[in-house]
């Protein structure tokens, strides 16, 4: 009960929140110089004023800004977000919801690449603190952070697809008998394609959550009940993976959440890299034709992803820490 | 801070070898972008299209790229531009999240309430999208690059500075001078802020290594630093291409980059280590 | 090959074709394989007359079909037309059309198609940039359903090319409804050889034969066209296996693909493309408005010297706006080589001097600076924009570069006349035609004079020239026109680029041609035992 009441309170908190993004998405838009309905309005070269008007009228556009946004959330609400400005004119909404999944796969398996990997990685390190071993992997999960993504996924392409041979080069699946593949085979076959973008996505994140890993390993390790525990003759084992690890790995859950923005930021990179027709090159193509319906719903959309991905976080981590619900919750 | 408190940080941070690399890195750096116009071969910009992808050699020592422009002068050249991109960007950062963040700490109540909320929806977005949205509207100009990735990036500053003055504002030497009828921002940035420095001095230098990847991936996608100034950005975009029949344009940048951001994050890390208090003990 | 004239070059992928190396014929051709395809757009609309892009326009050749095609020889022939008559001194012009001949869904193709394809074109309320031509008829009917008759308003040269594909559309599923809106341009319903199987967005597009084609069912099943906004990428998939086709770029042509795995599975095809970059000034700027500033700039911008480093030497200078091989094509006029001296004193005469030793020039206190605008992702224009800036600097003018994506360039720039230079590029009709581009009547926002070029006596040499059907005559005429531009140097004309397209060798039955490669890809094939993709 104390957790729905949770729940209920954290929801309504992030109303603000969410009113902020659709005005910050919508206002974005109306920066850029002219209006949106310019380029679809010159292409016609019959265009007359008059019927300039016409138009400006029909998208609502002679209305003040504030009527236009409250048209636009209505239509948010319904997930109705007007209709692409591209020559196919397709609703703004199909566009996105048949990029999303692809998009939240690549992301959802990197972010499990990146726990399975790194949060092994700052115990160590925490536990061998300012050890040959600590520096060693500080070194390398910063290069791994360092390195341009488009440039090692290059240089890994050009070694596993070209010179080895053992994996495609692009795409998300392969062109030719896909269609005819048992189950098992497509997801091999999706398994295969998916290799490269997934690691090249993960290997950027892994230097933020290895880092955040061993200083919150360390900072519990400081504190009295591992003392404690020690004193009493817990083996340092059990010490360290029992009572120390649980503790600190709580605060991670709400790292992840805020780490989602950044992993779909970076899609943009990667899927025009493998040609992933995900939600970041639609974003970029959007961007670029200035789309501004696209444009605007694709930023609305991910950002509301992010605002759940929190809450679920939060969550997650009230359920695994009783302290946050019952209200002894700190003012961070 | 007392002397011996000084004299002590110094020497945790000497102990690092981390850090040490990590400074030496960005000294080094910083001395070749100050001095890149006496170093620097050959103009980075004089195209020579008899010469063009000529492999490293004893006139070019890096080779030459797709005009036949030096390498070396290049790379030289475009130290400055990435190191100019990640301090002023940093700068703008830091400037508005120190400030948005000393004001939500220091006021608390709804001035707070208000500014965090600001943050919770800016930490939303996917600050490229953000970025690659304002570039594309406005001319992809090297300060417009520096001021976009500044906008979008101060979140995590002014979340640390407003905590560092929550647990601040109630301290005896704040409450000694308001008693003493100092104005609310003299108390906020003269007497708060200065303590919250630490922190903020460590995610700076993390956000150089930020931002030079930031304009490298802008570069890639045809919105970063624009011909003919050398970033190492532009450059590795443009080796990206010819990756099997000239190695050297690519790596090289590639490297740059690499090496640049590791040094600002080691230099972090090692900051860190050196201005955390109870890290301190340990080490 | 397309029948509209003039789009201004996107080059995404370049397909039309080359000069190389013919397969000898073993055995009969067989059926069946597929062709994939590399591009780094996706297309935008599958009908011909609301796309503007290269991309769009190479699918929906393949799925539509015009009255008039070139054949390999750039000659016009019949297509959907069996023949026709031209009578009136060329005003009136009676298409003869094909009997039986099927849209993919069964419908009959008749003469009402045709008609209703004029119609749409023509009407204000369709968004097309190639109603031009169609402009000029006086009145267009379809008196049977195998006739279709036109009558010009005045003799038109251009006339006879301008009823390809673009303007041929099924009735029985566009009629009341508004074209913008009809669902074709995702799921075109067609009568050419190939029809529309899948479209993936910004994955790729999957055609197949189209058993109802008139002239027989393709070789081939399939052409697939995957969408690979990275050119690295598409490079690198090309060599693993992955792409058949795609446009090389000098440098892979010339230093990638010389090994010996290139050279036993794929055959590279090399010839002068039906394309030229230029250099065009906004003539409505101050700066520009003097013809020896423009002038200057073209002694001061070395010509060969982009050839030789952006297009490793495969490309020609341009003189003007034809290329080199074409019949009208007049090589005795007015050239620019490189002569920096020379482009400082013209310079100096339009009272542009560098009076305060800051290296600029500059005249009344105002520098002499611009910003030259080209299109994003097309490497060797921006490298041929670098070599620019870089020869202007030497003689004081700064230009800075901007590239924009196409759409955004086209729309808020070109055709709001925002821009001060832009390298750009034209693709070239077989008919020399150029009032669309040059006439002083088609200065206004959208229209394609957009540099704002206006000259009386090219005005008058331009309608002229689509009056006359006499070749002869035609050439004289061109000369001049060419000539005028060539001193006028409304644009500084840079080169003519070579088409680099490679192919699999598995792939039979491509003839080089005059027209290039792709004119029969309904005749290539692909030998039983080497094909690569079996249709179940």
């Amino acid at each position: 009960m104390n957790l729905f009441i949770y729940f209920i309170r954290r929801l309504w908190g992030l109303v603000p929140t969410f009113i902020g993004i659709t005005l910050i998405s919508f206002f974005v838009m109306h920066l850029a110089p002219g209006e949106p309905m310019s380029i679809q309005a010159d292409f016609n070269p019959k265009m007359t004023p008059e019927m300039r008007q016409r138009l400006r009228a029909q998208y609502g556009l002679d209305k003040p800004l504030y009527v236009q946004y409250l048209k636009w959330l209505k239509g948010l609400a319904v997930l109705d977000l007007g209709k692409s400005f591209a020559p196919d004119r397709r609703p703004v909404w199909d566009k996105i919801r048949e990029r999303l999944p692809i998009t939240l796969l690549i992301n959802v398996l990197s972010l499990v690449l990146v726990i399975v990997v790194a949060v092994p990685l700052g115990v160590k390190a925490a536990v061998r603190h300012n050890s040959l071993f600590d520096q060693i992997t500080t070194v390398l999960v910063f290069v791994a952070y360092a390195a341009p993504a488009f440039w090692v996924a290059l240089l890994l392409m050009l070694y596993f697809g070209v010179d080895l041979g053992w994996l495609p080069i692009s795409g998300i699946h392969s062109l030719m008998g896909y269609d005819q593949m048992p189950w098992w085979q497509k997801a091999l076959d999706w398994a295969k394609h998916l290799i490269l973008p997934v690691f090249v996505s993960a290997i950027g994140g892994l230097a933020g959550l290895s880092r955040y890993t061993r200083s919150s390993m360390l900072e519990v390790m400081r504190q009295d009940y591992i003392t404690t525990a020690r004193a009493k003759g817990v083996p340092e084992h059990e010490v360290v993976y029992r009572h120390a690890l649980r503790n600190a790995l709580l605060p991670l859950i709400t790292i992840l959440g805020l780490s989602l923005p950044g992993m779909i930021g970076g899609s943009v990179i990667f899927e025009s890299i493998f040609a992933i027709p995900g939600v970041g090159q639609l974003m970029w193509t959007s961007v670029m034709a200035r789309d501004y319906p696209v444009l605007m719903g694709n930023l609305v959309i991910v950002a509301v992803l992010t605002l759940v991905g929190n809450l679920l976080a939060d969550i997650g981590y009230a359920l695994a820490d009783p302290r946050i619900r019952t209200g002894v919750q700190s003012d961070e | 801070m007392s002397r011996q408190v000084r004299h002590s940080l110094l020497r945790v941070f000497l102990a690092n070898p981390l850090a040490i690399s990590g400074i030496t890195l960005v000294g080094t750096l910083c001395i070749i972008a100050v001095l890149a116009p006496w170093i620097s071969p050959y103009d980075p910009q004089a195209i020579d299209t008899w010469h063009i992808l000529e492999p490293p050699s004893a006139q070019h020592w890096l080779g030459t790229d797709t005009l036949g422009r030096d390498c070396l002068s290049r790379l030289i050249y475009g130290s400055r531009i990435s190191l100019l991109v990640g301090f002023v960007a940093v700068g703008i950062a830091t400037f508005i999240g120190a400030f948005l963040g000393g004001i939500a700490g220091y006021y608390g109540g709804k001035v707070d309430w208000v500014i965090m909320r600001l943050v919770d929806i800016m930490l939303c977005f996917p600050t490229i999208f953000l970025i690659m949205a304002v570039i594309a509207f406005l001319e992809p100009s090297i300060w417009n690059i520096m001021a976009v990735i500044g906008l979008t990036g101060w979140m995590g500053v002014a979340r640390l500075v407003r905590a560092e003055f929550l647990s601040l504002r109630k301290r005896d030497f704040v409450l000694a001078a308001r008693i003493s009828g100092a104005s609310d921002l003299r108390i906020a940035f003269s007497h708060i802020l200065p303590n919250a420095i630490a922190p903020v001095l460590v995610s700076a230098t993390l956000g150089v290594g930020g931002a030079i990847l930031t304009e490298s991936a802008l570069s890639f996608l045809g919105i970063g630093v624009q011909p003919p100034t050398p970033s190492w950005g532009n450059m590795l975009t443009a080796g990206k291409d010819n990756l099997e029949i000239a190695w050297w344009l690519s790596v090289y940048p590639g490297l740059a980059i690499l090496v640049t951001v590791l040094g600002y994050n080691l230099l972090g890390e090692g900051l860190r280590d050196a201005l955390d208090p109870r890290s301190r003990e340990r080490g | 090959m397309k029948s509209f004239k003039h789009i201004l070059v996107l080059i995404l992928t370049v397909f039309f074709a080359a000069s190389g190396v013919a397969d000898a014929a073993d055995g009969g051709p067989d059926y069946g394989g597929a062709i994939v395809v590399g591009s780094i757009g996706d297309a935008s609309n599958l009908i011909p007359m609301l796309s503007s892009d290269a991309t769009s326009h190479n699918i929906a050749g393949l799925i539509y079909a015009g009255l008039v095609k070139y054949d390999k020889n750039l000659e016009l022939v019949g297509d959907l037309a069996e023949s026709w008559d031209i009578e009136q001194d060329g005003r009136l012009i009676t298409f003869h059309l094909r009997h039986g001949v099927k849209w993919e869904d069964g419908h009959e193709f008749t003469s009402a198609d045709v008609l209703f394809g004029f119609n749409t074109i023509t009407s204000p309320d369709t968004p097309t940039a190639y109603a031009g031509d169609f402009l000029e008829v006086e009145k267009a009917e379809a008196p049977d359903p195998y006739t279709f008759r036109v009558l010009y308003k005045e003799p038109f040269a251009p006339a006879l090319s301008s009823w390809g594909d673009i303007v041929v559309l099924p009735r029985h599923l566009l009629e009341g409804v508004k074209i913008t809106e009809s669902s074709l341009a995702r799921k075109p319903v067609g009568l050419g050889p190939f029809r529309l199987r899948e479209w993936k967005t910004q994955e790729k597009i999957v055609l197949e034969e189209s058993p109802t084609y008139f002239a027989g069912r393709p070789y081939l099943d399939r052409y697939i066209m995957r969408i690979i906004p990275d050119p690295a990428t598409m490079f690198l998939e090309l060599k693993a296996g992955g792409l058949d086709w795609m446009g090389l770029s000098p440098m892979q042509y010339q230093r990638q693909t010389e090994t010996p795995f290139f050279k036993k599975n794929f055959s590279r095809y090399k010839y002068l493309s039906f394309s030229y970059t230029y250099l065009g000034y906004n003539l409505r700027h101050p700066f520009f408005k003097d013809r020896r500033v423009r002038q200057a700039i073209s002694y001061a911008v070395d010509k060969e010297e982009i050839i030789r480093g952006v297009l490793l030497g495969y490309g020609v200078v341009a003189t003007g706006p034809y290329k080199p091989d074409a019949w009208y094509y007049n090589p005795d006029v007015r050239r620019y080589p490189y002569d920096p001296e020379r482009a400082r004193s013209m310079l100096a005469q339009a009272g542009w001097k560098d009076s305060d030793g800051d290296g600029w020039l500059d005249r009344d206190g105002q520098v002499f600076e611009f910003t030259v605008l080209t299109n994003q992702g097309n490497s060797l224009r921006d490298r041929t924009a670098q070599i620019i800036q870089y020869r202007l600097k030497q003689i004081g003018i700064n230009m800075h570069i901007r590239a924009l994506e196409w759409t955004a360039f086209i729309n808020d720039f070109i055709d709001k006349r925002r821009f001060e230079a832009v390298i750009l590029g034209w693709t070239l009709g077989q008919d020399p035609d150029l009032y669309d581009i040059w006439h002083s009547s088609k200065t206004a926002p959208k229209q394609l004079n957009f540099v704002g070029y206006k000259n009386p006596e090219l005005d008058r040499l331009l309608v002229a020239g689509r009056r006359t059907f006499d070749r002869r005559e035609r050439k004289r005429i061109y000369a001049k026109v060419q000539e005028i531009l060539a001193e006028d140097q409304p644009y500084t004309f840079l080169y003519v680029p070579m088409s680099l397209p490679v192919i699999h060798k598995r792939f039979r039955g491509i003839k080089p041609a005059p027209a290039g490669i792709s004119y029969n890809l309904e005749r290539w094939w692909v030998p039983r035992n080497e094909q690569k993709y079996i249709m179940p």
